[in-house]
């Protein structure tokens, strides 16, 4: 029963932290793009306007709900539920950090299971899911392609990440993801860190742009390209639905920038670096694991205002000739130097 | 004949790339060009054609001769100016026609300027004040004592800068 009780406790702590980071990244992201255009941003709502989001969110709440006619009803309404779970999902196998203690300890994450990086690679694939139930669902030609579009870039670009993915699990040696981040922490030769993105600097560089392109980040955000493709999939989706749409995405941002932390920077450890038994270690774990993601998320927002979007053969000869070779070039480089290292 | 297209290789996309990269945080880290608005004002120029004032002399007397100058440059027909005969005393000589009222139709106005170029005296002028909200019609016609309260709110010092501008020294307004 107790066991349960602080599962059930886990899962919500984990429920809330990404709920409350995906209200703060929109209002970042308001903040960093008006950054980078020369703008202030919101300033009006609270402190540097960070109440901006939930006022907004009240008002998509108070929105009418409008659904067309000739709607598939059931999927259409279970399309941005399921367009929203696997970010949330995704974050439950991934370590924020370690309370440690002489005996045992605690691992900051939902679940630590032995399969983690599986399991993530499990759940994203659900996403294209969710768009593709939104587009066909929403009767709508243009949504129809619109979801079709987004559904093949997001299996394209699978193939990308799984293929760095592998390189990442041959230099580890372990798919457990708190295995991987003690791995990445321990240094090598006695001096050098062996954080995965000095190791694999390459298979860095293709999880990322192949992570752009599943959280659906510019420039390969054309599944909700407002100027030029009209939304596509959520084009029929107002208020709160739509909101669960956006909402959906930030998570994925969160969680794909979490990921990233935990495979290539180490996680919520410093090299060289052995943090305090307790609590106190634990806070501080989590703060550089949290520092971390916020650096990347940063950069996410960097490229995007940034880069011009893709075409779509652009972004499909791009993924396909380019990444997928690179990929598998990649991975025999992997191979060898892990045999050399060994 | 081959362009010099800088993506056209890999190497070259990857180098347009990071210079991409590195215009875009420039920019990020410049300081942002807003102009709080209600909050703060934009610098406007002397030369700005706002509400028009009526300019005093050094006796604090207005400087209007009643001669229908800017009534008669005025593309709007807005001005409606009526005389009466100067009074006699101290800063009236040499005057013999004073309006009994000035009226401006706000409403009708265009801010064009043409009756301070028009005007042989200096005795109108636009300060930089930018036209409210009435909620009737009649406040929009501005009156004597409304433009030389416009002078004393907004006008004095830079009428002397605009007679500055336009090179002419002013005996200073004395008269208070």
């Amino acid at each position: 029963m107790e066991q349960l009780v602080f599962i059930v406790f886990k899962c919500v702590t984990a429920v809330v932290l990404v709920l409350t980071a995906v209200p703060l990244m929109i209002w970042m992201e308001r903040k960093v793009s008006a950054d980078f255009q020369l703008r202030i941003g919101p300033n009006r709502m609270g402190p540097a306007g960070v109440f901006q989001l939930p006022v907004d969110a009240v008002k998509l709440l108070f929105k009418e709900s409008f659904a067309p006619r000739g709607i598939d009803r059931f999927m259409y309404l279970a399309a941005p539920v399921v367009a929203f779970v696997p970010g949330l999902l995704n974050f439950a196998v991934i370590p924020a950090g370690e309370i440690r203690a002489e005996q045992g300890g605690l691992l900051l994450a939902v679940s630590d299971i032995e399969l983690g990086l599986i399991t993530i690679l499990a759940i994203s694939s659900l996403t294209s899911y969710g768009i593709a139930y939104a587009g066909w669902a929403s009767g709508n030609q243009f949504s129809l392609l619109g979801g079709v579009r987004s559904c093949a870039q997001l299996i394209s670009y699978e193939i990308v990440l799984g293929l760095s993915v592998l390189s990442v699990i041959m230099m580890s040696g372990t798919l457990n993801l708190s295995e991987i981040v003690r791995m990445q922490n321990q240094l090598r030769f006695g001096w050098m860190p062996s954080w995965n993105i000095a190791l694999l600097p390459l298979t860095f560089i293709l999880f990322l742009i192949a992570a752009f392109a599943e959280t659906n980040r510019a420039p390969f955000d054309l599944p909700e390209a407002e100027q030029e493709l009209v939304g596509g999939y959520h084009t029929e989706y107002t208020g709160l639905r739509y909101a669960w749409f956006m909402f959906g995405e930030y998570a994925g941002m969160f969680t794909m920038c979490s990921l990233i932390t935990t495979l290539f920077l180490g996680g919520w450890m410093l090299p060289g670096l052995t943090l305090p038994l307790g609590i106190l270690g634990g806070i501080l774990g989590f703060g550089i694991f949290l520092t971390k993601v916020i650096a990347l998320i940063f950069f996410f927002m960097w490229v995007r205002w940034t880069l011009p979007r893709l075409r779509w053969d652009q972004l499909m000869r791009f993924g396909w000739k380019r990444l997928i070779p690179a990929g598998l070039i990649n991975l025999v480089i992997t191979a060898v130097l892990v045999q050399v290292w060994k | 004949m081959k362009q010099a297209v800088p993506y056209a290789t890999t190497l070259g996309s990857i180098k347009a790339l990071i210079q991409g990269l590195y215009v875009s945080m420039g920019q990020f880290l410049k300081k942002p060009v807003t102009i709080q608005y209600p909050e703060v004002q934009a610098p406007i120029d002397p030369r700005f054609r706002g509400e028009h004032a009526l300019t005093k002399d050094e006796f604090g007397h207005m400087k209007c001769v009643a001669c229908y100058m800017c009534a008669t440059a005025c593309p709007a027909e807005c001005i409606h100016i009526e005389a009466q005969p100067a009074p006699e005393g101290e800063g009236w000589e040499g005057r013999d026609k004073i309006p009994q009222s000035f009226d401006i139709d706000m409403l009708r106005c265009i801010y064009c300027g043409y009756c301070v170029e028009a005007c042989p005296k200096d005795a109108i002028m636009m300060t930089n004040k930018v036209p409210v909200v009435h909620d009737n019609r009649k406040a929009f016609i501005y009156g004597i004592d409304k433009l030389l309260g416009n002078f004393e709110e907004y006008g004095r010092d830079l009428h002397t800068k605009q007679l500055k501008e336009r090179g002419i020294e002013e005996p200073g307004h004395a008269g208070h």
